[in-house]
């Protein structure tokens, strides 16, 4: 053995040093999941019958499929709306001074740093009949009813997009900081314009940023129970609080953790067609 | 092949740019580039050279003077449409588009169709000795491989003007000199007006027709590798490229040819004005290269005694103190059997020629 020892492969260190989380896991997580299976396997409320009762239900009810629908619809738009507006934003970054950037990342982290509740009841204020927005189009003479924007589809997509902003701009900051500088004046000067650059060159290989800014905030805008509750009002039902209708409300706890495991699928059905782009851009990183 | 088209001029005049914090990058540069030839802007970093580069490629707009090439003044013309070629220094490949598509970009960019741009890029690769690589990705091949890639790439816009910033840098030196060999080769064979940005005088001086010395944003010298060699205008230029010592000493009397000179390390010697007129009285520094002082039996030249004597192969190097106590370094060609000279031998030394001693006016 040598006097200076060589640093170790951290795969050589012996598994159980991972055992405290490990257990942790096992403890809070899978257990409760298994029970929340087992728990779903049953047809009455009371948990004395087998089957698969609930998941039947679940799958034949138009209301059900309707509400399962509607959130993973509303997930794709709060993504859609968070990679349009937070695209910008992060090429901006990428290409202003030092100052400007500690501004921009100031802004684009503040939502995370207001609980998500008084981030909701702003956009209440600012989306209600007599909020902001009616206010301001009103005293301008543009309208004169008040629109309706609170309790409905786009307002909800409006305040989750903005709650989620930074899980969509902080992968993709991170993704154009590690293009080359030069390879836009590369394209520059071989003739090429803006828009060329932009759709062969940085998006192609922000691709990964792309991917991990969409999961992240598919996953967190479908699962935002709070916001989804406060901004979507009694006419909207998202999944979230359908179960927790279910579970809370009508005690029917069999059928609430059907709906978890439908939902826990659907969602990673979603990631997984993500990763799977991911894995498949992999091929552009290096550089 | 028929590419060589002769090569369109550069000139750039009068070019000053100041960046917006005021301070000057590059002030009042004017040079006149010939069709087909290839120039070295040299200099230290920070000199100026690479935004130099960057305003006759577009990417700065300087505060004042003009950029024409050819018959267009190209001042209003976004990097995009100037036919520019530039190699980086880091090369810049596409790492997610394949070697052939990387050479084909600025002809896909001119909305040349696909089957042409194959072929375009097929007979590129073959010009830099690349054929077979086309599939690629550019982070499978070497770094000699990828500046060739670099290069096939700017070439393949038949651009008016290549520039190349600091392009051997990343290469070891054995690859640097066949690199330096084959872009020779290319450019040659293209005819097209090449700038190469360097900070490496023997770099500047092998490849280039005229060498451009820069320093704090002003263009020192602009001339043949032999005249910035040989006749440095200024002090920077005479001990930026090559070696030399710097010996100071008054005028005793002087006009436009000649300089009488009183070394302080004792000795009068004749040496060439280099900066200008020199006045009597006035202190100078005079600069007289290793190789171009010579030992001397006779009492000319000025005394000092050998510290150290280094065996550098086909060259030996002698470190000689001179009486005002300062160092010179002697360099002596190894002809036949040197006698090795003593530690501590008293010796005279004096210059080979009066053309070889360069005398400036002594900067405080």
């Amino acid at each position: 053995m040598g006097a200076a020892p060589a640093p170790r492969d951290v795969t050589s260190y012996g598994m159980g040093l991972a055992a405290p989380l490990a257990l942790f896991f096992l403890v809070f997580f899978v257990a409760p999941l298994l029970q929340l299976l087992w728990l779903s396997l049953h047809n009455d409320t009371a948990g004395l019958h087998w089957g698969l009762g609930q998941y039947l239900h679940f799958l034949t009810d138009p209301f059900s499929l309707g509400v399962l629908g509607s959130t993973l619809l509303l997930g794709a738009e709060v993504t859609a709306v968070c990679l349009v507006l937070g695209f910008p934003i992060a090429w901006l970054y990428q290409r202003v001074g030092p100052k400007l950037q500690t501004v921009i990342i100031l802004i684009v982290l503040l939502p995370l740093l207001t609980s998500v509740v008084v981030r909701t009841f702003a956009w209440i204020v600012i989306l209600g009949r007599q909020g902001i927005i009616n206010a301001t189009l009103q005293s301008l003479g543009i309208i004169d009813t008040p629109l309706k924007l609170l309790y409905t589809q786009f307002g909800v997509v409006i305040a989750l997009a903005q709650v989620q902003m930074p899980l969509m701009t902080l992968p993709l900051i991170t993704a154009l900081g590690r293009i080359d500088p030069n390879l836009d004046d590369a394209s520059c000067s071989l003739g090429a314009g803006s828009w060329r650059t932009f759709f062969r060159i940085v998006l192609p290989l922000s691709l990964p940023g792309v991917i991990a800014g969409c999961t992240l905030t598919y996953a967190a805008a479908i699962t935002a129970f709070i916001t989804q509750s406060l901004i979507g009002g009694g006419q909207m039902l998202f999944m979230p609080m359908y179960l927790y209708q279910q579970a809370s409300t009508l005690q029917n706890w069999p059928f609430a953790a059907a709906i978890s495991i439908i939902f826990l699928l659907a969602v990673l059905a979603v990631v997984s067609v993500f990763t799977t782009l991911g894995r498949l851009s992999r091929g552009y990183g290096g550089a | 092949m028929a590419e060589a088209q002769g090569g369109r001029s550069l000139v750039v005049d009068a070019v000053t740019h100041r960046y917006p914090s005021g301070a000057l990058a590059v002030e009042n540069i004017n040079l006149d580039v010939k069709g087909g030839e290839i120039i070295a802007l040299l200099g230290p970093s920070g000199c100026g050279k690479t935004t130099l580069l960057r305003i006759i490629a577009g990417f700065i707009a300087q505060t004042q003077g003009r950029i024409i090439i050819g018959d267009d003044i190209v001042d209003s013309l976004p990097p995009n449409k100037r036919a520019v070629g530039i190699v980086f220094q880091n090369y810049a490949l596409f790492p997610h588009l394949s070697i052939s598509e990387n050479v084909a970009y600025g002809l896909a960019a001119r909305g040349i169709d696909k089957a042409t741009r194959q072929r375009e890029a097929q007979r590129l690769l073959e010009l830099v000795q690349l054929p077979g690589m086309a599939e690629r990705l550019p982070r499978q091949l070497s770094g000699g491989q990828q500046q060739r890639v670099a290069l096939a790439r700017a070439l393949a816009i038949k651009p008016s003007v290549l520039l190349l910033d600091e392009p051997f840098a990343a290469l070891d030196k054995n690859l640097r000199l066949d690199m330096q060999i084959e872009v020779k080769r290319l450019q040659r064979v293209s005819g097209i007006t090449t700038l190469i940005v360097t900070h490496d005088q023997e770099e500047a001086l092998s490849m280039a027709d005229r060498v451009a010395v820069l320093s704090h944003g002003k263009l020192e010298q602009f001339g043949s590798p032999s005249d910035v060699y040989d006749r440095p205008q200024t002090l920077f230029v005479n001990t930026f490229v090559g070696s030399t010592n710097r010996m100071p000493g008054v005028v005793v009397s002087a006009d436009r040819t000649a300089a009488k000179v009183r070394l302080d390390a004792g000795a009068e010697i004749i040496a060439r004005p280099a900066g200008g007129a020199l006045s009597e009285g006035g202190r100078v520094t005079v600069c007289i290269r290793p190789e171009h002082l010579q030992f001397v039996g006779d009492e000319t030249g000025f005394a000092g005694v050998v510290g150290m004597s280094l065996p550098l192969g086909a060259t030996v190097v002698h470190e000689v103190t001179t009486a005002d106590g300062s160092g010179v370094k002697v360099s002596q060609a190894r002809i036949g059997e040197t006698r090795a000279l003593e530690n501590g031998a008293a010796v005279r030394l004096a210059p080979l020629a009066p053309s070889l001693a360069n005398a400036f006016p002594a900067t405080l």
